[in-house]
């Protein structure tokens, strides 16, 4: 029996000539990540087990991006702990502020995430670097610790769900409506424990930038993992950005799957996912049919490791160019790494923002997770590109999130209502 | 720990890990104190009304949503002594055995068993009792080395323990 690209890539890291679904398997493992909220608890687990060193100095990757620039005393206390391991055991790839970036965007940009790998963080987006043809999943910070002792972890082989992309994206529809789309139709299980895997011709016609906002979230349908192959993008991609050779694994013509989905990617219209659910999708058709005097809001967040990458900020920016943002509203834009940060200021994408009435916050995860930079109170709507609207996820238990895609945010932050961009680009 | 038993608190679907411990919280690690405000978000006064042994049970897809571990842990300090649900997200799941928080995937007795009802579940034979209507469930026994994990109190302490041993 075939198997799926993900069984493929897992027997040969777990040195087998055959996986299947439900097989329980360890694996070696050529990435470990954590960040300032998981890390701290990886290391006291790791500290229990006296092992001394770590498995391999090269193979782990420590992000300060949660709750950094420091926003209080115990997340200062989280990040000294992890800086102070990281230096204690010559960690190299330990990324400071003024280098470092939300992770997800982080890692690949600095060429560390590669096509084939087996790569485990102990944060959920880790699922991202499917992107890149590559097994990413995420797992907790006692997983982490172990796998920073020993190298190793393990999984059980997961059963997969085919998304056979055809057609093209129309103008002002992404990577963010395509997911949010697919999640809307299969729901925040439709993939429990599976994976997710992109194939078909309309992979071709989704920019890298798109691929990872697919693949980082995954893991809102359940998935253990979400992966596309590797086509000409992705190694353009990777011959640009990696830091190490990268090997290509495709899929075999009869491996099984449990369902397969026929996504026409041209039928997409930008999509919003309704609190307090990424399944609770409408499209902006819907929403004007079914809201004639709209929905207002708040607070507009652009950003996080959804959608933080330069693609997202160009989008913006073409929307917000020569525009003021709505009166009273807050929009907050956070280019995801330094890298970012600084094309966004060559493209001049910055000073759009702040003529349009914006605020730049430095590379943060802070308010996607209701850290800091952009916490919402009571009663309070914000659109966010970011991954989750759960109850409180952003601050008050009685604030919304919809989530959508920077093209939808930026159109919702000029008209003060969420609104298509569409509409307002005509 | 082979057998809990306690009162059941009840919640729906998609428990996320952001109602069972939200992140102003994660600047914390002491899982007592994480404990404290476990499902604040859902259930304002679930930590005050819980005692020790008591059980969550749940329908689908909980504690979906981030990796963090403080949600296993904060449910485990708050007194917990096994989560049953129709299904669990799957970084949940290996994080709950991680740390030694019995959980159990068995939709019949997800479904059936309401709150307030004091139950029991035997972890060697999977067999979960509604000890207020009488009803048993066949739920799926825990292995040896899960059981391992639990009695040892979470993975390292076992892996610490298999190395000693």
């Amino acid at each position: 029996m075939g198997m799926t690209m993900t069984q493929k890539i897992l027997a040969a890291r777990a040195g087998l000539a055959e996986v299947q679904a439900g097989q329980l398997i360890e694996v070696g493992l050529d990435l470990v990540l954590g960040n300032d909220i998981t890390a701290p608890v990886a290391i006291r687990e790791f500290e229990k087990m006296e092992v001394g060193t770590v498995f391999d100095k090269d193979k782990i990757a420590l992000v300060p991006d949660h709750f950094t620039p420091n926003k209080d005393i115990q997340s200062a206390t989280l990040c000294k702990i992890m800086r102070e391991f990281a230096h204690q055991h010559d960690i190299t790839h330990y990324f400071e502020v003024g280098e470092m970036g939300i992770e997800h965007a982080l890692l690949p940009e600095k060429g560390l995430t590669v096509a084939g790998e087996v790569i485990i963080g102990a944060d959920s987006h880790t699922c991202t670097y499917g992107a890149l043809g590559a097994f990413a999943t995420g797992v907790g910070s006692t997983d982490m610790a172990y796998a920073m002792a020993t190298g190793k972890t393990w999984f059980k082989v997961p059963a997969a769900i085919k998304f056979r992309l055809i057609g093209e994206l129309s103008e002002w529809v992404s990577g963010k409506d395509v997911i949010l789309h697919i999640i809307g139709q299969i729901g925040v299980d439709g993939a429990l424990y599976k994976s997710m895997e992109f194939t078909g011709a309309g992979v071709s016609n989704l920019t890298m930038d798109d691929r990872f906002t697919i693949a980082n979230m995954a893991i809102e349908a359940g998935a253990k993992n979400g992966i596309f192959p590797v086509d000409g993008a992705t190694k353009e991609y990777l011959e640009a950005q990696a830091t190490k050779p990268y090997k290509v694994f495709t899929a075999d013509d009869d491996a099984e799957y449990d369902e397969e989905h026929l996504i026409d990617l041209a039928v997409i219209r930008p999509t919003v996912a309704f609190p307090h659910l990424p399944e609770n999708t409408k499209t902006v058709d819907e929403i004007v049919a079914s809201y004639p005097e709209g929905i207002r809001i708040d607070q507009v967040i652009i950003g996080s490791c959804t959608n933080g990458r330069i693609e997202d900020l160009r989008i913006a920016a073409k929307v917000l160019r020569g525009r003021r943002i709505a009166k009273g509203m807050r929009c907050i834009i956070i280019p995801a790494t330094q890298k970012i940060y600084l094309e966004a200021i060559k493209e001049g994408l910055l000073e759009v923002f702040v003529e349009a009435g914006a605020v730049i916050s430095p590379p943060t995860c802070g308010p996607c997770l209701g850290g800091f930079m952009g916490v919402l109170a009571a009663g309070e709507r914000c659109v966010a590109t970011t991954n989750r609207n759960f109850v409180g996820r952003m601050g008050h238990v009685e604030s919304e999130i919809y989530l959508a895609s920077p093209a939808v945010a930026a159109a919702s932050a000029v008209a003060g209502i969420i609104t298509n961009p569409e509409e307002l680009m005509a | 720990m082979k057998i809990a038993k306690g009162i059941v608190h009840r919640y729906g679907d998609n428990v996320d890990t952001d109602v069972i411990i939200p992140a102003r919280y994660l600047n914390i690690t002491d899982p007592k104190e994480l404990g404290r405000y476990c499902l604040v978000d859902i259930d304002p006064d679930f930590a005050k009304r819980v005692k020790e042994g008591d059980i969550i049970v749940a329908a689908k897809n909980f504690g979906c949503g981030s990796s963090r571990e403080h949600a296993p842990l904060a449910i485990k300090a708050a007194g917990v002594s096994v989560i049953i649900a129709e299904t669990f997200a799957r970084i949940f799941y290996r994080n709950a055995i991680n740390i030694g928080l019995p959980i159990i995937e068995c939709p019949a007795a997800a479904t059936a068993i309401k709150e307030g009802e004091l139950v029991e579940v035997d972890f060697a034979s999977g067999s979960i009792k509604n000890l207020t209507t009488g009803e048993v469930f066949a739920g799926q026994p825990f292995p040896a080395f899960m059981q391992g994990i639990i009695d040892a109190g979470g993975l390292v302490e076992y892996a610490k323990k298999g190395k000693e041993g």
